[in-house]
């Protein structure tokens, strides 16, 4: 398929052949024209085969309940890296990472333990304080009157600190994380990627974990364990003993999941109320909706377009057969914008009834480990955007990542009034 | 209608009606309970509606099942303890009334 910025998305989506749809094609997101493809899905083919694709054949999940129904069913359908992993672009031999993501139970569960205390509630309290101090500082020094990309300046800056601190990493240095997570993510066919093969990537990635794995050293030594991620994988009986491979896609893992989704969270809300002026308005109104504008934002957005599956055994699901072994894909972001499960689902509404079903974060097992504070991130955001009453004036439509993975946001100009 | 009091972790009582065959998780949110998130709105999918059975009440509402979804679910939430329930897989009952649910220091 193919999808340049100059041609009618939704004219193709209904004038092609239904067999002919392809939505992995990474272009749809970095163009923005993904949406009328999977509403004709959901009305006309909700569990859809691809039989042909740059990624192999694939089975596309796109109604909400559909989703459900696959994510809780972990017995089923496997993210096992062994088996492909969890995006639609397999693992290439030889430089599969094998992170707890991509497991079943019980050793996805048992590593996930590990980690899970970092980002538990008790712990976010911890961190609220030091989020709203950085995020006061990053807002209180935009420039006004004049253009900047609130990617870099904003989402960027305040999601590359948390990561820092979630690895009690050295601050100065956080730009090497973000550097790792963008290698991390990419299609490495991708014009300006920041590596261009698969050895590039894991080449840049084992000198992530060298650098990882002395901080480790260092830590493991001690004897209660620290609050950072590091030392809580070098102090867990599941991790302690993981290998460098394991190490590397643990940290590759963590990397990603820790700012990531809510860097484009932050860009993609942003670009959001500068579309619907008016919820805008009446958030600005009641400013005790910043909660809910926040779940609306990470449904609305969508930070993770689709995670994969492998099926361990036939499945029926909306009246198709999926067969053992076949790839199965939950497009998230499709499901919420599933007219049958959500209320006017294009529309961004800061008193959504219901804002929290949404299904950004994945359920089941597997469901998002971070999600409450990515949340937290996302609200300390806006409550100081809405205490200074910052005037944001969105000058152009964002520049997105091409990616079928992540929907990332890489340019949101802005000029603050 | 039979009443259900939800405790919150800072101690804030809430006691609320609570309709018979309507789950406990329901009955917090439907009443504005704070404290329960219900972010997959009753599918056992999230474990974010997790809560505390007052020891005095753990006979009548019971334990998850071994090996079913509840159980795994409730092995992934923080801060889990043997009376630990996801409030949305336990459904009102006449004998429930007075059921006291504590919940934990946030939904994770």
């Amino acid at each position: 398929m193919d999808a340049n910025v100059n041609f009618d998305a939704r004219e193709d989506a209904y004038s092609r052949p239904l067999d002919s749809i392809d939505v992995s094609v990474p272009e749809l997101y970095q163009n923005d024209v993904y949406q009328p493809y999977f509403e004709r899905l959901r009305r006309e083919d909700p569990v859809h085969y691809c039989a042909d694709s740059k990624f192999g054949p694939y089975w596309s999940v796109t109604r909400y309940k559909d989703i459900m129904k696959v994510a809780i069913n972990h017995q089923v359908f496997s993210s096992k890296w062994e088996l492909g992993g969890v995006r639609l672009e397999d693992q290439v031999q030889g430089y599969e990472r094998p992170s707890f993501i991509q497991m079943d139970e019980p050793d996805h569960g048992q590593r996930r333990m590990a980690v899970s205390p970092a980002v538990a509630p008790e712990n976010l309290q911890r961190m609220e304080g030091i989020i709203r101090e950085r995020t006061s500082r990053v807002l209180d020094e935009l420039p006004h009157g004049r253009p900047f990309n609130w990617v870099q300046e904003v989402s960027i800056e305040l999601t590359s600190r948390m990561l820092a601190t979630l690895f009690d990493w050295p601050l100065e240095d956080r730009h090497r994380l973000m550097f790792w997570s963008d290698v991390t993510v990419c299609h490495v066919d991708t014009a300006d990627a920041p590596v261009h093969s698969e050895a590039e990537r894991y080449a840049e990635l084992q000198k992530m974990a060298a650098a990882m794995k002395a901080l480790w050293e260092e830590r493991a030594g001690g004897n209660a364990p620290r609050y950072d991620l590091i030392s809580m994988l070098a102090h867990s009986d599941a991790t302690r003993h993981i290998d460098f491979r394991e190490l590397l896609a643990t940290c590759s893992l963590l990397i990603v999941g820790g700012n990531d989704t809510t860097r484009n969270s932050m860009s993609g809300g942003v670009w959001g109320l500068s579309q619907f002026p008016e919820q805008y308005q009446k958030l600005r109104e009641n400013p005790e909706l910043v909660p809910s504008l926040v779940s609306e934002i990470i449904r609305w957005h969508t930070p993770v377009l689709h995670l994969r599956r492998t099926a361990l055994a036939d499945f029926e699901l909306g009246g198709k057969t999926i067969r053992k072994g076949d790839k199965v894909a939950m497009w998230f972001v499709s499901g919420n914008r599933d007219e049958e499960a959500i209320k006017d689902p294009h529309d961004l509404i800061v008193d959504r009834a219901r804002a929290r079903e949404h299904i950004s974060f994945g359920f089941g097992v597997h469901r998002c480990v971070g999600n409450r504070l990515a949340e937290l991130q996302l609200r300390i955001l806006w409550e100081e955007i809405l205490k200074r009453d910052l005037d944001i004036g969105v000058m152009d439509k964002p520049k997105y990542l091409r990616s079928n993975l992540i929907h990332g946001v890489r340019e949101l100009p802005v000029q603050i009034h | 209608m039979p009443g259900v009091t939800y405790i919150e972790f800072n101690g804030a009582a809430h006691t609320v009606e609570v309709p018979v065959g309507t789950s406990l998780m329901r009955g917090a949110v439907d009443n504005n309970v704070p404290g329960i998130d219900a972010d997959c709105g009753g599918e056992c999918a999230c474990a974010t509606c997790h809560v505390y059975v007052d020891a005095a009440w753990l006979d009548k509402t019971g334990l998850p099942e071994a090996g079913s979804q509840e159980e795994t679910m409730l092995s992934f939430a923080a801060a889990a303890q043997p009376n630990s329930r996801l409030s949305c897989q336990i459904k009102m009952r006449e004998d429930l009334s007075g059921i006291v649910l504590r919940m934990p220091e946030g939904q994770h």
